[in-house]
């Protein structure tokens, strides 16, 4: 079995203005994409594609080392980027609402405190990567950043959403200023498709 | 010295050249004559990348040094739009991240007491990153021509015949090294003075998996923001152009200054 590519959930100019079309057509067509050919090439001669990409993922270790980081790379890739596309929306924004807003209260010291962490954490990721919004394995929330292409998951961790901060996320329209493309995420984060991930991750 | 004086760390890079005394001249304001006259002093061709590092220090601070042409001039290789924000941008704001770690690392040395050390921790990471992204943008700038492209020439072109079989096999090497940088990093052609030997070095951000004696001779930013305006996705494309503006008389000027420093020439 092979990976694919997932179509976006919505068209690639629904997100403008925070997130500009041109950026969206290269970055899911072009740069999601290749993540999706590499990790195909990679494990072609193997039976590591039977099985969803966030369990291929979650296993990193145990993948052969002769291809455990092509497919950490691109295997990252493509996890992280197929949840990317799903915890954003046209017309989101705003904050979120039940269990999880408590969660949020309760653990993350209210959504204010939790923009401020988070907005810290993807702005002062060194180079290539990611800030998340994860459940640690305590099941509490957590806000932390990986490197590259690197998932929670592979830590043990469920990411419930991320911004993408490579430089090929955001570099077209906001070129050195990173804060302020963290910044206009926030008004396309679909809260309810994170909550639903929040109220699934706690089982 | 303490690992915070920024002299040291300026010592660091310039102190495997020739004439340091010469160059440190230049920093108390003696402007063009002496730097002309260092060259001189040193009998080599026109060494850009000891140039644009002299400028890359001034008056008790890191600073800014000015590209040495146009932001045009590359073009069409690295256009003027990817040259201003990555010069003016960029470059800048590791100049500023380095001087403001090394002040922020004076302040904790003042306060005294207890040394907090989760925010030692997160400066030392400024400090690498920061003095490495300053100090290899500017070699990158010294290092690129509109005059530039071709193979390696003079003693550089000689050593890396002689190390890496043939011109072809090593620009195969660096090229694969360079295209396949997880994320952000550069490929780059370093001296290292211990074995007399040409590295090349994969380095991950600025100032990751180097080889800590290495000079960096020719250094390629392969960070998105080096070539995402122009080549989006297709960094192979980048590459490829750069090859065309890589300035080899530079780096051979350089390669000459840090063999002679370390006593092999």
């Amino acid at each position: 079995m092979a990976y694919e590519l997932p179509p976006l959930p919505y068209p690639t100019n629904a997100l403008e203005p925070h997130i500009d079309q041109q950026t969206m057509e290269i970055h899911h067509g072009k740069h999601h994409n290749a993540y999706v050919t590499n990790l195909n090439n990679a494990i072609k001669d193997t039976s590591l594609g039977n099985q969803s990409i966030e369990a291929l993922v979650t296993q990193i270790d145990s993948v052969p080392e002769s291809i455990r980081t092509v497919v950490r790379n691109n295997g990252g890739g493509h996890a992280n980027h197929s949840l990317f596309w799903t915890i954003m929306g046209p017309g989101k924004g705003g904050k979120p609402t039940g269990k999880l807003a408590a969660a949020v209260d309760s653990e993350l010291s209210g959504f204010d405190a939790f923009k401020e962490a988070f907005s810290k954490a993807a702005t002062t990721r060194f180079g290539s990567g990611w800030a998340w919004l994860s459940v640690g394995k305590n099941k509490k929330l957590v806000v932390e950043s990986t490197p590259n292409q690197d998932s929670p998951l592979m830590h043990g961790n469920t990411p419930l959403m991320g911004i993408d901060v490579w430089e090929h996320a955001y570099y077209l329209k906001y070129q050195n200023r990173r804060p302020d493309y963290v910044a206009a995420f926030f008004n396309v984060i679909d809260w309810d498709a994170v909550g639903k991930r929040y109220e699934k991750a706690i089982g | 010295m303490s690992e915070a004086n920024p002299v040291s760390r300026r010592d660091l890079v310039l102190g495997t050249l020739p004439a340091v005394g010469a160059v440190a001249g230049l920093l108390t304001g003696t402007g063009l004559l002496a730097r002309a006259a260092a060259i001189a002093d040193e009998g080599a061709v026109d060494n850009s990348v000891k140039t644009l590092l002299a400028a890359s220090y001034q008056n008790g601070a890191y600073t800014l040094p000015k590209l040495p042409y146009a932001y045009d001039s590359l073009e069409p290789h690295i256009d003027a739009a990817t040259m201003t924000l990555h010069h003016d941008k960029h470059h800048q704001a590791y100049v500023d991240g380095l001087n403001k770690t090394l002040k922020a690392m004076a302040d904790l040395r003042a306060a005294g007491g207890e040394i907090n050390a989760p925010l030692l921790t997160g400066l030392q990471e400024d400090l690498t990153f920061n003095g490495s992204g300053h100090l290899l943008h500017s070699i990158f700038w010294a290092t690129m021509s509109a005059q530039g492209g071709g193979e390696a020439s003079g003693a550089v072109g000689d050593a890396i015949a002689r190390q890496f079989g043939s011109f072809a096999a090593f620009q195969a090497q660096f090229a694969k090294v360079s295209a396949t940088v997880k994320g952000s990093g550069w490929g780059i052609l370093a001296y290292e003075p211990v074995g007399d030997n040409l590295l090349i070095l994969q380095v991950k951000q600025h100032d990751l998996q180097t080889v800590f004696t290495a000079v960096p001779l020719l250094p390629l930013d392969v960070w998105e923001h080096a070539y995402y305006l122009k080549y989006k996705n297709v960094r192979a494309d980048y590459i490829k152009a750069w090859w065309k503006v890589a300035h080899w008389p530079a780096v051979d000027a350089a390669y000459q200054a840090a063999r002679k420093a370390a006593g092999h020439a």
